[in-house]
């Protein structure tokens, strides 16, 4: 046989390697022969890009580290040493800044990508819930990174957050305290943040990055039209409508790299502050504990959570509003009970719901950036609101409902929040109350009220044996 | 909808975002002013404004006098001899190496204006070169206040007018349409567009102290998005030719 | 999936080409991180020339200053040293600095010097770093002794113009610094008459 010199000279380094490590296997297993869905479209490239930018974050923030001093009195002068007197310390630092804020943009699209086709729904639910883990640590990731400068939106970000756990009752004070490791936030707080920013948390993010990967590579990818392509396997075993990863989905993902890498160089290279949303101005202040800025607004990709947290009236319920925001992600595998899972064959109504998450979920973060008025405090509690009732209409339409149940739930649901515009009545908003009354009220209607009377609209579509191209 | 709409929606929202957030700043209307800072002369003429009248009270700490000098195109003997003032513990001048540090102590400028004049090394990334434009050209006479002058956009300032043997002072008149307008009453050395003029050169000076490498970067950029356009030009060619297999 | 009809000579040319340009792309990304660890602004203006006033060294002492963090020796040597200078050629590795680096142009003579009087040297030994220790008195480490410096690290011995002696572990002289008479007293050490520096 022809191949049989290549073969042994390959066995000879691979196979010794192969003999004791499975380097072949885990090549085949997770590239060259793992078998991904054909039919991948735009939103498939998020999670490629995610590890990208990973690495971007891995590679400039080991780079940083070399340079920066976690000390309350340096740090910021030394955050300027990098940018004005290290050879090419402006670039790693623009990309690492940068880089945080793209992360939070390719995974909120991962994150939207696994709503649009149900790739939590079994048997995938370990990979979205390792998923909403990874969301969270990446969450305190960029919070503790937040703090290093040491400058004015640093520290004060940094002090509102921390004293959220201020009003838990009985420990809260006590547990602030002991966050800070001082009775105001210092040096201290500041060194424990690094630690956690540059060791702690991000070996937590890799290991449950690892699990996510693990995790679908066991059961498979997941695709726009939601179809189990391990159901429908020739006479080989492999799936009729995979292909390889390798190559196919790497070159695949090189056009999607080029495109992320031009986006991304572009804001380095030409708006590296983004206007602000990026890196605020006053954070060019090096902290002061006796001056707080006119306005503190989170970096923008939590603006949607702190809106949420402003919304509510109570300082203890507004935190567990906000933790319930991010909270009820885990269970999203369970309140959307329907058997199909692409939103290609989901209902008007369904499809409608994901639309105006959309539309709620960069609403509140819009909000979240702006100082309260009565219109934008209206605002913020009802797309609040919103927020927790697209997690109810997910559940509601598990399968068809009964015209009874449809309408009785949707009277309860808006009696709940109009009693509550009742005790706060104010004849000065009324105008505004009601007409913000319609925002949720007009939602629930389309989404539960009209598919009874227009049941085509509420009915799920039949879904393919196979993947359309 | 499809999907890639909505996201190019939010990018779109991404993108609208600075605009909202500018328009919520500071009431008063800003002058705008465009400086270039690729022009060596507006900057050598900024730095020469900056170190006679800024740098006796404020400090410029992240940067090296060598890197004003190199980026300004000066030469060592240049900026020894028109931007070192300062000496070390010996009372020797500085090495042009140093920070651009400052000889009087905070304390002595908290008695004198009430506040610790602040480093103005990153001013222009925190207020903007159109408010320090405008704030530079907005001192006027006020005898509520200790110094005797006010700004239109710092009201109650501490400082005193630190240029006002150029300016001249200034007195705030309403205007016809029921505004403000500041008029000089007592003119200064320079006519009102000279004024104008330096204060650009100053503010553009600034404006590169904040961000030594603005122009670099930019430059690079152009050349960095070149090459991720040929990059993505081959990376997609490949894509296709192995999608062919495809069906 | 049907291979038949593949161009391979495309592909393979398309593959080196996305090597390459991706490659290239790499390797210029890497090269701002590497630049990044080289000496920044603040080391370079810590590593500025030093002056030396050598006026006030009495024949036979040596004094230290630092440049860029190494210790500098000055040493004003006596007519008795340079004396001896000649006589222990024999015993030297490189008795007559021919080794380039060790020494700028204006110090590669018998004494190692401009000013035959005034030494002036880094002070770390060239074999692993050490500091060596200033012992100027003959006879002072065995009879043979003709004054130098002697390093407690690994036993390597220098004479008084820096010179090592043969079969020591280090290879090299100690290096003479660029550095540059201001005045007849003033010496700056770090860098050439010309303004160049090290």
């Amino acid at each position: 046989m022809a191949g049989n010199t290549a073969d042994k000279i390959q066995g000879g380094v691979l196979g010794w390697v192969d003999a004791r490590f499975p380097l072949s296997q885990l090549w085949n297993e997770h590239l060259a022969q793992y078998y991904a869905p054909k039919n991948f479209n735009f939103w498939y490239y998020f999670g490629s890009l995610a590890l990208l930018v990973l690495v971007i974050q891995i590679v400039t923030g080991i780079f940083l580290t070399m340079f920066f001093k976690p000390d309350a009195e340096l740090a910021f002068a030394s955050v300027e040493y990098i940018m004005r007197d290290v050879e090419w310390g402006w670039l790693i630092r623009y990309m690492h800044s940068t880089g945080a804020s793209f992360f939070f943009v390719v995974v909120y699209l991962h994150m939207f990508r696994a709503l649009l086709y149900g790739s939590y729904k079994k048997p995938r639910e370990l990979i979205w819930i390792f998923g909403v883990l990874i969301y969270i640590v990446l969450m305190a990731e960029a919070f503790a990174g937040y703090l290093l400068p040491w400058g004015q939106m640093s520290y004060w970000g940094a002090q509102v957050i921390v004293n959220l756990f201020a009003t838990i009752p009985y420990i809260g004070p006590e547990l602030v305290t002991w966050i800070r490791g001082d009775f105001l936030l210092s040096d201290a707080t500041l060194t424990r943040f690094f630690a956690l920013h540059v060791i702690a948390l991000p070996l937590v993010l890799l290991l449950l990055i690892v699990a996510h990967i693990i995790a679908l590579h066991e059961v498979g990818s997941n695709n726009p039209d939601g179809v189990e392509i391990k159901a429908n396997k020739d006479e080989n075993g492999i799936p009729r409508d995979g292909i390889r990863f390798h190559p196919y989905y790497t070159v695949k993902d090189l056009v999607g790299v080029g495109v992320f890498l031009i986006a991304f160089f572009a804001v380095v290279f030409f708006a590296p502050e983004m206007g602000g949303l990026f890196l605020k101005p006053a954070n060019m202040i090096p902290a002061d504990p006796l001056v707080t800025p006119d306005l503190i607004p989170p970096v923008w990709y939590f603006t949607s959570f702190y809106s949420i947290l402003r919304a509510v009236p109570d300082p203890f319920l507004g935190v567990v509003a906000m933790g319930a925001a991010v909270v009820v992600l885990f269970f999203v595998p369970w309140l959307d009970g329907n058997p199909v899972k692409s939103i290609r064959y989901r209902s008007f109504a369904h499809k409608l719901n994901l639309a105006v998450l959309v539309v709620t979920f960069v609403t509140l973060g819009y909000l979240g950036l702006q100082q309260v008025t009565t219109l934008y405090g209206e605002l913020t509690l009802r797309f609040g609101v919103m927020y927790f009732l697209f997690f109810w209409l997910l559940w509601f339409h598990s399968r068809e409902r009964s015209a009874v149940f449809s309408l009785v739930s949707f009277a309860l649901l808006v009696g709940i929040y109009t009693f509550y515009d009742f005790t706060r009545f104010d004849p000065a908003n009324a105008q505004l109350l009601m007409s913000a009354w319609l925002l949720p009220t007009a939602y629930l209607f389309v989404t539960m009220v009209v598919p009874v009377f227009a049941r085509n609209l509420g009915r799920d579509r039949p879904v393919p044996e196979r993947v359309t191209a | 909808m499809k999907p890639p709409l909505i996201a190019i929606l939010a990018l779109a929202l991404l993108a609208l975002g600075p605009v909202s957030l500018q328009a919520a700043g500071p009431s008063v209307p800003l002058d705008r002013v465009k400086v270039d800072l690729t022009n060596q002369a507006s900057l050598q003429r900024g730095a020469q404004l900056y170190f006679n009248y800024c740098m006796g009270c404020h400090s410029t700490q992240y940067m090296r006098y060598n890197r004003v000098g190199r980026d300004l195109g000066l030469t060592e003997n240049q900026v020894i001899h028109s931007m070192i003032f300062t000496t070390d513990e010996d009372g020797e001048l500085v090495n042009p190496g140093s920070l651009i540090t400052n000889a009087m102590t905070p304390a002595y400028g908290e008695e004198a204006f009430g506040i610790e004049p602040p480093d103005l090394t990153l001013v222009a990334r925190v207020r903007g070169e159109d408010w320090l434009y405008t704030f530079l050209r907005g001192f006027y006479l006020d005898e509520s206040r200790p110094l005797g002058v006010n700004n239109t956009v710092f009201e109650n300032v501490g400082m005193p007018h630190p240029l006002w043997e150029l300016q001249g002072w200034q007195e705030k008149r309403a205007d016809a349409n029921g505004g403000v307008r500041l008029q000089v009453v007592e003119p200064g050395s320079m006519s009102g567009p000279e004024y104008d003029r330096a204060i650009r050169d100053l503010v553009t000076f600034l404006s590169y102290v904040a961000e030594p490498m603005q122009v670099d970067r930019q430059r690079i950029g152009i050349y960095v998005m070149l090459f991720l356009l040929i990059f993505l030009v081959v990376a997609y060619l490949l894509k296709k030719e192995y999608w062919k297999d495809v069906h | 999936m049907a291979n038949q009809g593949v161009d391979r000579g495309r592909r393979r040319f398309l593959v080196a080409a996305t090597t390459v340009v991706g490659g290239a792309g790499v390797v210029a990304l890497a090269l701002p991180f590497v630049a990044s660890l080289q000496p920044s602004a603040r080391a370079q203006a810590a590593g500025a020339p030093v002056e030396v006033n050598v006026a006030q060294i009495e024949p036979g002492q040596r004094i230290s200053v630092s440049w860029r963090g190494r210790p500098i020796w000055v040493v004003r040597r006596t007519p008795e040293m340079l004396d001896l200078l000649p006589g222990i050629r024999d015993r030297l590795r490189d008795p007559d600095s021919d080794v380039a680096t060790q020494q700028p142009e204006y110090a590669q003579n018998p004494h190692r010097s401009i000013d035959p009087e005034i030494l002036v040297l880094i002070g770390l030994c060239t074999h692993l770093g050490c500091s060596p220790a200033f012992r100027p008195e003959v006879g002072a480490l065995d009879d043979d002794w003709a004054g130098g410096w002697f390093c407690g690290c690994h036993g390597s011995r220098f004479d008084m113009a820096g010179r090592v002696y043969r079969n020591m572990p280090a290879a090299l002289n100690l290096e003479v610094p660029p550095h540059h008479y201001l005045s007849d007293n003033v010496i700056v050490v770090g860098e050439h008459a010309e303004g160049g520096t090290a």
